[in-house]
């Protein structure tokens, strides 16, 4: 049975002009060509600088591409992001693309269990069952119960992690991109994200994802895709 | 995404008296809870369009359109005089830079508050009261305070007044110029909690003016760099602050400190 196209990148090419640095240029990947069908995993390779991330950015419009298509499937139709009005960029994250960073972009004041709970209310779950969906996450990331209430903004890089996971799987998103979403855990946590990660891959999600640890990468990816093939000429 | 806008800016332009240039050729539309931020340095033109947008300052060329109750798509400056009173006591809300000219400083923070609330129609004494306080409370002002002055009140909480007094009309659209302008940064991030809390739960939509580029990243959906009185870039609010394309807005981002 071949799964549905969810992801499809065609001819995506990102040069960034730097105006302060008096117009200089910086290709960074060249026509890149990718689809990502529901239920695959598809990890990004390639050297450090290759552009792994700044294509992962790409196709969540958080980077705007200088050429190319980023077509995703939403509400049943194939759009292409990269061209949709603003508001049609922010239905597609609410609805359809999850995104998990490597880094939590903490707000003040605002409790552990509300920021991952908010992802779920934003997708429209009430806020009760939002709140309990978050506390069952962020129980079985074990993160320890009296920081739940507490703003992450003084939490270790590990525990934000966890926060950031759970903001990211608290949905089942169709497309999920993951920057390395396991660096800054121990043993045991990783095996809980790898987890969480094989689960949404079940539910149908087509997920990219950009993961340095080789036994994760080997457990989460059905094929890798190497970036630095698309090496920009400069 | 098939609801309707709520506020149209259509080549939105003001010259003042002797040909200085305020704002040129601005559009952009609003819809419900959207949340849309100005950026740029002083005298790029933002509070001039601001005051466009929120119909204080009629714009030379252009026009304003908002959703008005009943009567769908209007143009803010042929409302009539009373017409346009009402929208700004009921719809809209007003966040000023200076508290002072949001409230009325002889009058306590409940009478502030309340005298809003006969705006859109309260007459009984006992509910407004009742109303007052909860609403003061929800902007975490203690109750024992209630009856004083604002001027008597630090400048975050003369901040926190003002929008408790702007929400007990239930307004649709809000406008913020530098909210956070002037207040400490303990005091910042209180009521960058409380505005948040607005247009996340309240579904509030907001134009926010302010130089403050973690405002924005906080509290907007979608962005725009002005310069010289123009919009020079516009998108989503991570995407200008992550990618900016134009070679101003590259300047402004990367003049940020990092903390």
């Amino acid at each position: 049975m071949t799964q549905e196209l969810m992801l499809q990148v065609q001819d995506l090419s990102k040069t960034f002009t730097l105006h302060t640095q008096g117009g200089a240029t910086l290709p960074v990947f060249d026509r890149v060509n990718l689809a990502v069908e529901a239920g695959r995993c598809i990890a990004l390779t390639g050297a450090s600088g290759a552009g792994k991330s700044t294509l992962l950015r790409s196709l969540y419009a958080n980077y705007r591409p200088s050429s190319g298509q980023v077509l995703v499937r939403h509400r049943d139709a194939m759009i292409d992001l990269t061209g949709a009005e603003p508001r049609l960029q922010l239905e597609i994250r609410r609805e359809t693309i999850g995104y998990v960073s490597q880094f939590l972009r903490v707000i003040p004041r605002i409790p552990a269990e509300e920021i991952v709970a908010e992802a779920a209310v934003a997708g429209g779950i009430d806020n009760a069952e939002a709140l309990d969906a978050a506390r069952a996450l962020l129980q079985r990331l074990n993160l320890p119960e009296r920081l739940w209430s507490v703003p992450p903004a003084t939490f270790s890089g590990g525990e934000q992690q966890r926060v950031n996971i759970a903001r990211g799987l608290i949905r089942a998103f169709p497309i999920l991109l993951l920057d390395e979403p396991t660096a800054s855990l121990d043993a045991e946590n990783r095996n809980v994200a790898v987890a969480l990660i094989m689960e949404a891959k079940a539910k149908g999600a087509a997920i990219v994802a950009i993961c340095h640890d080789e036994t994760v990468r080997a457990e989460i990816a059905d094929a890798v895709f190497d970036v630095s093939a698309f090496q920009a000429a400069a | 995404m098939s609801d309707a806008p709520l506020l149209e800016a259509v080549g939105v332009s003001h010259t003042y008296a002797g040909g200085q240039v305020g704002c040129a050729d601005v559009d952009f539309t609003l819809y419900p809870g959207e949340v849309l931020g100005i950026v740029g340095e002083s005298g790029s033109g933002k509070s001039t369009l601001l005051s466009c947008l929120s119909g204080a300052l009629p714009p030379s060329r252009g026009h304003v359109r908002f959703a008005v109750r009943g009567q769908g798509m209007q143009d803010v400056f042929q409302l009539s005089e009373p017409e346009r009173r009402l929208l700004m006591r009921t719809d809209w809300g007003i966040v000023h830079q200076n508290p002072r000219d949001g409230l009325r400083m002889s009058v306590s923070a409940g009478g502030n508050v309340g005298e809003r609330l006969m705006a859109v129609g309260a007459r009984h004494y006992g509910d407004i009261r009742s109303e007052a306080l909860d609403r003061l409370g929800r902007v975490e002002i203690d109750a024992e305070r209630v009856d004083h002055l604002p001027r008597t009140f630090s400048g975050g909480m003369q901040q926190r007044t003002q929008i408790a007094r702007i929400l007990v009309s239930q307004p649709r659209l809000v406008f913020m110029d530098e909210p956070t302008g002037g207040l400490d940064v303990s005091v910042q991030a209180r009521l960058l909690d409380l505005l948040r809390g607005l247009v996340r739960d309240l579904g509030v939509a907001a134009v926010v003016v302010t130089h403050d580029l973690a405002v924005v990243r906080l509290l907007s959906d979608r962005l725009m760099v002005m310069r010289q009185g123009r919009v020079v870039e516009s998108g989503l609010t991570d995407q200008v602050l992550d990618d900016p394309q134009h070679p101003y807005s590259q300047l402004l981002v990367s003049s940020v400190l990092q903390a």
